[in-house]
């Protein structure tokens, strides 16, 4: 470990400015250009693990484009029922959060702006994050469209400056270049960066150092762990964990023995370690589709003229990276929001949407049993590289020709545009 | 019921019956053995609901009657007799003794009312199968029957007779390789339906063809198929589903033929696949004139490479295929020298005993 002592503890957010200060600074200002927003820790200048993520970058974007907006509640989302993919920072205001149904967001905030969702502009907008990204480190993992772990482990040489203000100064070069703004943590390990971007949103810049780890985590509720969800959490209450301090008391052994190989993460992660490094070029897991209904529906046909549109889009995506799924995951919820995941493995990896939608077609056809659905979704899992995709299947002679009539179609489509050319059932 | 057995009889047809009952029921009844006693002879049934196998055997019928018990139990049990004991059956309430020497067990029995029996119906097509071609027809294509639970069509042997030649054929496939078997339709097979047997049903007929010499008699509708061996009668239902029209998959105009010694093909195969990992079985071919070289390479453990003699005179080209598909198939082949009908590395691959055209493969081959 580096020598702290007399080392630079506070930064300023705005000039990126660092130096040493004996002390926690109580109203200070920046020596440099007098700018009052000073982050101050006692290892501001040894730890290089962060997390990025963009602050309700959907909504962000979107007033970005409009800044009529700008003052207004805003949330993304689709359709009357579908849900709030983002909501801005006036809209959760009114306790909007995403991931909440529509209806429920109207009616905690009747003056509402909503936007569909424009995914092309989203993800245009990440991509130029995700580069400058990369121009300050090599070693970035990007989790989703507006979020990624970055290392800056060993790039003070390179920019002459700690992490903190390589990071500081990268947060200041997309609010003025891309427009929008986001939240950094940074920490030690990915699990506790990834827990401080979330501290001090939005703009925040929250560190978590070594020292204080332990204390910092002990009384947090275990929900907080990454890979702690909705079912853990109650398996961990029956079991009389809230917080995570709980979890210390008991050996790994223990937590092994009671919540399997999520046990041993919950060891480490309790004690705030995680020996995971920032992998580069992580691969897509999966690549899935899914779509809210309007009205619950329990119909098959209805359904499964859906899942086609869902597969094609799906195995669309995966032709365009290359990429060919082992496994078919067909989800669905019910009415009162239970979720069904149904897996099929092939024999052989496919991308084309006619397999997916074979294999989903009868996945779903056994959970068709009258109960309404709001949800549907299907995607590909396990993903293998494109070359092994939909060899010549000795047990389905038509195969061969399906292929060649969907490939055809893609190519068609690649040169006049999408609806040059569709299926019949995507009409109905 | 009150009869006297040979321990060796009885085993014997306990035998085959037994192994149809599977070892976890939830219908309790299924775990038990059909016991009917009358005229000097014991017909033992189990069944699993989709075959049941029927073993008939010489016994000293003291009074007649019947009842059911535990099947796996008495087979057991008989098994540890000693050799050449005489077994006493007899009932009592619900209650089955049995007595040998001075060994002495009570076994529970359920109602045999309740035992469900599988009823044949009208079979309109009969003909009979000598041992030995009832043997090649499981033989040559059962190790590429799929387990594919999705394609059910695909987990058995499909059996028929080829359109417009007198043959009858067996074909089972599991998308990656297929296999074909084919002789002279026996009398009366003609006109019959295309059936597909299940690979229990096969499982069970193979272990019953090794102890008859004689004939098999088959009879069969398009739901149910019965074979009589001896004195043992298995009856199963036919996978009920369309097998793919798979004389569109086998390629008609591969050019590259390449023959070699089976034998040394199948070790050096075998030795080379020792580097392949369980998850990638790949060994790639690489044809050129008068050699093929067989290499596998994984990350993990390194590479194998060995060279072997053959009768090729083409392009040269490389081809990967699954090792374990290999040695399947170089298994079925009897005599020496096999052959390798290829087109390119992405479209199916003939083998076949250069001898002995009966039967046929098709090998999708894999990337490597």
């Amino acid at each position: 470990m580096q020598d702290i002592i007399n080392s630079p503890n506070c930064l300023c957010r705005d000039c990126s400015h660092i130096w040493y200060m004996p002390e926690p600074p109580k109203a200070a200002r920046c020596p440099d250009c007098n700018s009052p927003r000073l982050k101050y820790h006692p290892e501001l200048s040894i730890l290089s693990t962060a997390h990025i993520d963009c602050d309700s970058f959907y909504a962000t974007v979107e007033k970005r484009d409009d800044p009529s907006l700008m003052d207004k509640p805003v949330i993304v989302g689709g359709g009357q029922r579908g849900v709030v993919s983002a909501a801005c920072y006036v809209a959760r205001m009114y306790g909007v959060r995403s991931a909440m149904p529509m209806f429920k967001a109207k009616q905690l905030c009747p003056d509402l702006v909503v936007i569909r969702p424009n995914m092309t502009k989203y993800s245009k907008v990440g991509k130029e994050i995700r580069k400058m990204m990369h121009d300050i480190t090599p070693m970035v993992e990007p989790i989703s469209i507006d979020e990624a772990f970055l290392d800056l482990s060993g790039t003070e040489k390179l920019h002459k400056a700690y992490p903190a203000q390589t990071l500081s100064k990268f947060i200041k070069r997309i609010e003025n270049e891309v427009g929008v703004t986001a939240s950094v943590g940074l920490s030690h390990n990915k699990f506790l960066a990834k827990i401080a971007s979330d501290l001090e949103k939005p703009k925040g810049f929250a560190v978590i150092g070594k020292e204080e780890t332990m204390d910092f985590l002990g009384d947090k509720p275990v929900t907080m762990i990454w890979g702690v969800g909705k079912a853990l959490a109650k398996t961990l209450h029956h079991d009389g964990i809230e917080k995570i301090y709980q979890l210390r008391t008991y050996e790994k052994f223990d937590l092994m023995g009671r919540y399997g190989s999520m046990g041993k993460r919950l060891y480490h992660f309790c004690r705030g370690e995680d020996d995971r490094s920032v992998s580069v070029g992580s691969e897509t897991k999966s690549i899935s589709n899914e779509t809210t209904f309007n009205t619950d529906i329990s119909d098959y046909q209805t359904l499964e003229n859906t899942l086609w549109k869902l597969c094609d889009n799906v195995s669309q995506r995966m032709k365009k990276q290359n990429l060919a799924a082992r496994t078919v995951v067909l989800k669905l919820k019910t009415k009162d929001f239970k979720q069904i995941t149904r897996n099929r493995t092939l024999i052989d990896p496919t991308m084309l949407a006619e397999q997916l939608f074979r294999v989903g077609k009868q996945l779903l056809k056994n959970e068709t049993d009258g109960r309404a659905f709001r949800l549907l979704g299907i995607g590909g899992a396990e993903l293998v590289e494109g070359d092994l995709a939909d060899p010549i299947d000795l047990a389905d002679p038509d195969g061969q020709k399906r292929a060649k009539i969907e490939n055809t179609m893609d190519l068609l489509r690649d040169k006049l545009g999408n609806d040059a050319i569709i299926k019949g059932r995507s009409l109905k | 019921m009150k009869i006297t057995i040979e321990r060796a009889a009885l085993l014997k047809a306990l035998n085959h019956v037994q192994s149809v009952v599977e070892r976890r029921n939830t219908i309790p009844i299924l775990s038990n053995v059909l016991m009917q006693a009358q005229d000097g002879g014991l017909s033992l049934t189990a069944t699993d609901m989709d075959i049941a196998i029927v073993d008939k055997v010489e016994a000293t019928v003291n009074e007649a009657g019947s009842t059911t018990a535990p099947a796996h139990t008495l087979y057991d049990i008989v098994k540890k007799l000693p050799d050449g004991a005489q077994v006493n059956l007899s009932t009592n309430g619900d209650q089955l003794e049995l007595v040998a020497g001075r060994s002495q067990f009570t076994l529970q029995t359920l109602p045999q009312d309740d035992f469900p029996v599988m009823t044949g119906g009208d079979m309109p097509t009969g003909f009979a199968l000598t041992s030995s071609e009832a043997k090649l027809l499981i033989d040559k294509t059962r190790f590429a029957i799929s387990t594919e639970e999705t394609r059910y069509y695909l987990n058995g042997i499909y059996m028929h007779v080829a359109e417009g030649s007198d043959t009858l054929r067996a074909v089972a496939t599991d998308g990656h390789r297929l296999a074909r078997v084919e002789f002279p339709a026996p009398d009366g097979a003609a006109g019959m339906p295309g059936v597909i047997i299940p690979r229990k049903a096969v499982q069970e007929l193979r272990k019953l063809i090794d102890e008859t010499d004689g004939d098999i008699s088959v009879n069969l509708s398009d739901t149910k198929i019965k074979f009589e061996a001896g004195a043992t009668v298995l009856t199963s239902k036919l996978i009920d589903g369309t097998f793919p029209d798979y004389e569109r998959v086998i390629p008609q105009g591969n050019d590259k033929i390449m023959s070699l010694d089976t034998r040394s093909f199948a070790e050096a195969v075998d030795r080379v696949s020792t580097i392949a990992t369980e998850k990638m079985r790949a060994v790639k071919m690489a044809m050129d004139s008068g050699v093929v070289t067989l290499s596998a390479s994984s990350q993990d453990s390194g590479t194998a490479v060995e060279e072997i003699s053959v009768d090729y005179a083409n392009d040269r080209i490389e081809i990967g295929f699954n090792s374990r598909y290999l040695l399947d198939i170089a298994q079925q082949i009897e005599s020496g020298s096999a052959q390798f009908i290829m087109a390119d590395p992405s479209s199916p691959t003939i083998v076949q005993d250069a001898e002995d055209k009966s039967a046929l493969y098709v090998l999708m081959p894999m990337r490597v």
